[in-house]
């Protein structure tokens, strides 16, 4: 039986008397392409904080590579190789945008307890983090200020932190959301151009991006998962389409069944 | 933008403008030979306040209690002379190490702290410390304080006169060097960490920063630092009284610091001697109504310009020459 990269079991939490996440069991496999959705409110973000560490889970056991980490404080599970992005882009915003991804490069390097040399000459940081850059079409804005490049530029920084992490297993949280059209596929390319062997998590709404981009999806729905699957299977399920009806993503996942 | 928050990936380059202010320093020695002594309290306060910027400006730590670490070093330094040993670098290096060691001590306790219940703790702290060295009479003479502190002369030749020329310059030399050190810290990929934790600390711990340390770390160097200066302000004042560990100091330093500029090193180093020549004019104008000279001018300050006097003279100069200034 091949390792799994990532491995959630009976993972429970509450707020109150709110089950946001009520048994959720997932996994990913080496090299997993997968989508979470669900309608709002049913426990995605959630189940993403659960995995990687900025929630703690009532119950429930996480294993990373076959390591228990579900006690596992966020920073630790970074340097093990589980990073997340955010839905809302959570990032340094006085600083530049190659300042933003220096600062996850050199940590990830190791470097952050040099006290010494100046970060500005540490040519092997700085052509990674531009390179990452690059690789997201951010290499114009590299001096801007985080918050002054556009939204959609936020997103993709958002994503630029992540990779500069050394990503095995990485949890995207609505990538996509709020970047332009015309700009979603520079970031589904630039997902698409991982190495095949990172396991990927992306809550996405949009079914076109979905189809496009995952091998598997996980339904969840009021905490619990609700059935998983290939896409097309999934999206061919009349208890799914019940789950959507009448919500607000129904035009969205309309549009990307088959067919339609 | 103003240029404390000047892409931090550049900080290394020196600019020629810095040269001014050593300088000045080292011209005042020449031209006020008789100011010297007034002059050596400021370089301390100097010091002292650059130390508070690497907590405060640079990891975002906002402390009320950092006369501990200024009192710690001098009490330590003085209790070492009293011993019988006057040598005065060492002196001023076992203060320092002090001081960093206590922070190593209580950093990990209180820095798990943030925003309001941090800075009320550090109060705390400062008051505890102020009152157990006012109790301990046998180790810090209470009110009395520990008069006597005598030093070997410098290198073997320089005598410690009355008029200050030896503790100046001694200061001045030590200024320079943490100066530097302090400088290269920055610019490092630690400063630059550092800096991130102080934007944003939840996301650190996201990118795998051990925030708790790197906060501890630079505390540690922050204390240590101010640990030196109140050693340097035992040797030069050959005294130590209670008051190098009141809430007073604490303030003190902080003033000077947003007066001169936050994040961006000479805050306090133009702070200490605009705060100190401000309140010596004041108090010879009215001894007792001083204090409403220096509060009104930080009000100013702090209304006009966000960076202190610093930050005004960046943007008078960015006005006369665009672009220009740093």
């Amino acid at each position: 039986m091949t390792q799994l990269a990532l491995q959630a079991t009976g993972l429970h939490k509450s707020f109150g008397a709110f089950k946001v996440a009520d048994d959720v069991g997932l996994h990913l496999a080496a090299g997993a392409r997968t989508a979470l959705i669900g309608p709002n409110g049913a426990g995605k973000t959630t189940l993403i904080g659960l995995l990687s560490g900025t929630l703690r889970p009532d119950a429930g056991r996480i294993s990373l590579h076959g390591r228990d980490i579900t006690r596992d404080a966020m920073a630790s599970r970074v340097k093990r190789g589980l990073v997340r992005t955010f839905q809302v882009s959570s990032l340094f915003t006085k600083l530049t945008v190659l300042e933003n991804v220096f600062l996850a490069v050199s940590e990830n390097a190791g470097a952050s307890n040099d006290l010494w040399r100046p970060a500005g000459r540490r040519r092997d940081l700085i052509e990674r983090a531009e390179a990452i850059l690059e690789r997201l079409h951010l290499a114009d804005s590299r001096h801007r200020r985080m918050a002054e490049i556009p939204y959609g530029e936020q997103r993709l920084l958002e994503i630029a932190l992540a990779l500069a992490l050394k990503p095995k297993v990485l949890l995207l949280d609505e990538p996509a959301a709020g970047i332009p059209t015309d700009e979603v596929s520079v970031l589904l390319d630039a997902v698409a151009s991982l190495p095949t062997e990172i396991a990927i998590l992306m809550i996405e709404h949009d079914m076109h991006v979905v189809r496009r981009f995952a091998t598997e999806v996980y339904v969840l729905v009021h905490g619990r998962v609700l059935t998983v699957g290939p896409p097309a299977e999934v999206m061919a399920s009349p208890d799914v389409r019940a789950v959507y009806l009448g919500q607000s993503g129904q035009s969205r996942f309309a549009g990307g069944a088959p067919g339609a | 933008m103003s240029g404390a928050e000047s892409p931090f990936l550049r900080r290394h380059h020196l600019r020629p403008v810095e040269t001014v202010w050593w300088l000045l320093a080292l011209a005042f020695f020449f031209a006020f030979p008789e100011y010297l002594a007034v002059a050596t309290s400021v370089l301390v306060m100097a010091l002292f306040a650059l130390s508070l910027d690497l907590l405060l400006g640079f990891a975002g730590v906002l402390s009320l209690g950092h006369a501990v670490s200024f009192g710690l070093g001098a009490y330590v330094s003085a209790l070492i002379n009293l011993a019988g040993w006057h040598e005065a670098f060492s002196g001023a290096l076992a203060g320092g190490a002090a001081s960093g060691l206590f922070a190593l001590l209580i950093g990990p306790l209180i820095l798990r702290l943030s925003g309001l219940p941090f800075i009320m703790v550090t109060l705390g702290v400062g008051a505890i410390v102020y009152e157990a060295a006012n109790k301990a009479v046998w180790l810090t003479g209470g009110d009395n304080g520990l008069p006597g502190v005598t030093l070997d002369p410098l290198f073997g030749v320089f005598r410690w006169s009355v008029y200050g020329q030896t503790g100046y310059l001694y200061v001045l030399g030590w200024l320079l060097a943490l100066f530097y050190l302090s400088r290269r810290i920055v610019a490092s990929p630690f400063g630059v960490a550092l800096q991130g934790v102080r934007e944003n600390p939840d996301r650190m711990r996201l990118v795998g920063a051990p925030v708790l340390r790197h906060l501890v770390a630079g505390y540690a160097i922050a204390s240590t630092m101010a640990g030196i200066a109140g050693a340097l302000s035992a040797q030069t004042n050959a005294f130590v009284g209670l008051e190098v560990l009141s809430l007073n100091t604490s303030i003190d330093g902080l003033v000077m610091l947003v007066l001169g500029g936050v994040g961006r090193l000479y805050g306090g180093l133009v702070g200490a001697p605009v705060y100190m020549f401000v309140q010596h004019f004041a108090q010879q104008w009215n001894p007792y109504y001083w204090m409403f000279l220096i509060g009104g001018l930080l009000i100013v300050i702090v209304r006009f310009s966000r960076g202190g006097l610093l930050g005004l003279l960046d943007s008078v100069l960015r006005r006369i020459r665009p672009g220009g200034a740093g």
